[in-house]
């Protein structure tokens, strides 16, 4: 069985991120950029697959600019088999990076597609349903537990009144929560030979899709700061504050 | 200009989460209707249909959509789509999991989580966990958009009575099927809906240290939560975490405790009306987003509040 597993180059989850003083995007100059935290579960859920004998081949794919090797060579650090950049330097929106993979499926024909739920630089939560929709594969997102047998994934999803489970004929697409399972870190031989591992290259003009933005962005702000509140000394002193002040007490 | 919203529904009842969306419909101007889709959905149907200043009612009722089957739901939406300017459903997981479906099958860039109308092709939304607002314009012909629930305050769920009427053809894409949920039982009210939420962190130190907050919760009619610290300990289950990557909520008290308000954290609740925080660490940035700290002990502080309300 053959996985694909789609990580992206996303600002690491450390930094606390500004706006450029223009006010026009966010400044990613000199920002520390890291593999989306969501994506790396779905690494590790591929890499455990094969370790359980059900994955025979993992390959890891990115779309974005020419440094997404680096993610790349995480992915394969951690234990995909190869990779693919489909480089671009415009920003992609979700819908033209579905549509990139997209065409990576058509050629690689994986059985199931993992990918990481949203990424935390756009927080989007777009691009595992749409390429769905545009495979017309079945899809299973925010997975917090994934079981293949007999050419079926169950999957155990996160839903806003507790867990849903459901079966899909494969291939399908399979979205990771961040219970999925917890990454493990790239041991140092890992990362050496992640280096030699073979990583193709090829660009959205050489799969054909069209990457027009339909989506401009005007702007940034920072959010609307809270008003500094006070301190009280005690639990009387805050229930009267409760009742009287705020009133959000009776 | 045409809005159809998409309700919220588990077919017996529509979700009041529903009504956010009406209101930023409403926000948007033009007219209004909702559609419904779901298995023996009259119930919820007839619900809709009280909502003000809807022009009508739209229901698909077919066994294919009981359990809202992303695959089945998002070409039933796309189906009626094409007449609307604007598609829109409160985001949900359910909304989340289906409306990029919807627009990638209508071939448009969907945008998430809006925060706000601008105008009719541009909106607000956070993005990097809230701690930037981004303003983008679409130039897609039709807008497809999941909304903050907590960002537009809940439109009047009766005084209107728009007409029903069945639409849309079965579609069974066989490309997954429900096996079954575990659906959290509880008689606090729900996370989102909650008018309190009392949250406990990491400091509460263990699981049973929660039902000194349950106690509470009930005194007050509140709902209890979890920042991701208590749940990746393995306190309390998942499906209690506020946060940006767990449940948004906006309620007029939330009462942090022993939580010390990481990023991802504040991202979940920062809109409270009022909040309070309990903290042994007078450093804990929760304290910068509270109007009421008190620094103390949680375990000598909460019972003393338990006393004295």
């Amino acid at each position: 069985m053959k996985v694909l597993v789609a990580v992206k180059r996303v600002v690491d989850y450390n930094v606390k991120v500004r706006p450029k003083s223009d006010m026009t995007d966010v400044d990613l100059a000199n920002v520390k950029m890291s593999i989306n935290p969501f994506c790396e579960i779905a690494v590790e859920e591929a890499v455990r697959l094969k370790e359980k004998g059900v994955a025979t081949e993992i390959v890891a794919v990115s779309v974005g600019p020419q440094q997404s090797q680096e993610q790349l060579r995480t992915a394969l650090a951690l234990g995909a088999d190869r990779a693919i950049l489909v480089n671009t330097d415009e920003t992609l929106e979700p819908l033209a990076i579905a549509k990139c993979l997209k065409a990576v499926c058509e050629s690689e024909s994986p059985d199931i597609i993992l990918m990481g739920k949203q990424a935390i630089d756009g927080d989007n939560n777009q691009t595992g349903q749409m390429l769905g929709a545009l495979t017309g594969y079945g899809q299973a997102t925010f997975a917090s537990e994934l079981t293949i047998e007999g050419g079926n994934a169950t999957v155990i999803r996160e839903v806003d009144g507790g867990l849903q489970t459901l079966a899909l004929p494969l291939p399908a697409i399979v979205t990771a929560d961040l219970r999925l399972n917890e990454p493990r870190y790239a041991s140092l031989p890992n990362i050496m030979k992640a280096k030699k591992k073979q990583l193709d290259t090829t660009t959205p003009v050489d799969l054909g899709v069209d990457i027009a933005n339909r989506v401009t962005l005007l702007g940034v702000e920072l959010p609307a700061e809270r008003a500094a509140g006070i301190k009280v000394e005690d639990i009387a002193q805050l229930v009267d504050k409760l009742k009287n002040e705020a009133k959000v007490i009776s | 200009m045409s809005t159809l919203v998409i309700a919220e529904h588990d077919n017996s009842s529509m979700n009041v989460a529903t009504l956010n969306s009406v209101a930023a419909a409403q926000a948007l101007g033009g007219d209004i209707d909702i559609l419904v889709v779901g298995a023996d959905c009259q119930a919820a149907a007839e619900q809709a249909a009280q909502v003000d200043g809807i022009g009508k009612v739209m229901v698909a009722d077919n066994a294919a959509y009981a359990h809202s089957l992303a695959e089945n739901v998002a070409p039933m939406i796309a189906e009626i789509a094409a007449g609307y300017s604007h598609i829109m459903a409160t985001a949900t997981t359910t909304a989340k999991n289906i409306m990029p479906r919807v627009a990638a099958l209508l071939d448009v860039q969907a945008i998430s989580d809006i925060s706000g109308v601008v105008s009719e092709d541009t909106f607000k939304r956070p993005i990097y966990a809230g701690n930037l607002i981004a303003t983008v314009q679409s130039s897609d012909a039709i807008k497809v958009l999941t909304v903050r629930g907590t960002a537009f305050d809940a439109a009047p769920a009766d005084g209107g009575s728009a007409s029903i009427e069945a639409v849309g053809s079965a579609h069974d894409s066989a490309k997954s099927s429900f096996i079954g949920e575990e659906v959290a039982e509880s008689d606090r009210p729900e996370l989102t809906a909650a008018d309190i939420v009392i949250s406990g962190g990491r400091g509460m130190g263990n699981g049973e240290n929660f039902d000194m907050l349950y106690n509470l919760a009930d005194k007050f009619g509140a709902a209890v939560g979890a920042s991701r610290a208590a749940v990746d300990a393995g306190f309390v289950p998942n499906d209690m975490q506020v946060g940006q990557t767990g449940k948004i909520v906006a309620p007029d008290l939330y009462v942090a405790v022993g939580i010390s308000g990481a990023i991802q954290h504040l991202a979940g609740m920062k809109d409270s009306k009022v909040i309070v925080a309990i903290n042994k660490d007078e450093e804990a940035p929760i304290f910068s987003v509270a109007d009421y700290g008190l620094v103390a002990d949680l375990f000598v502080a909460l019972p003393e509040l338990d006393a004295a309300v």
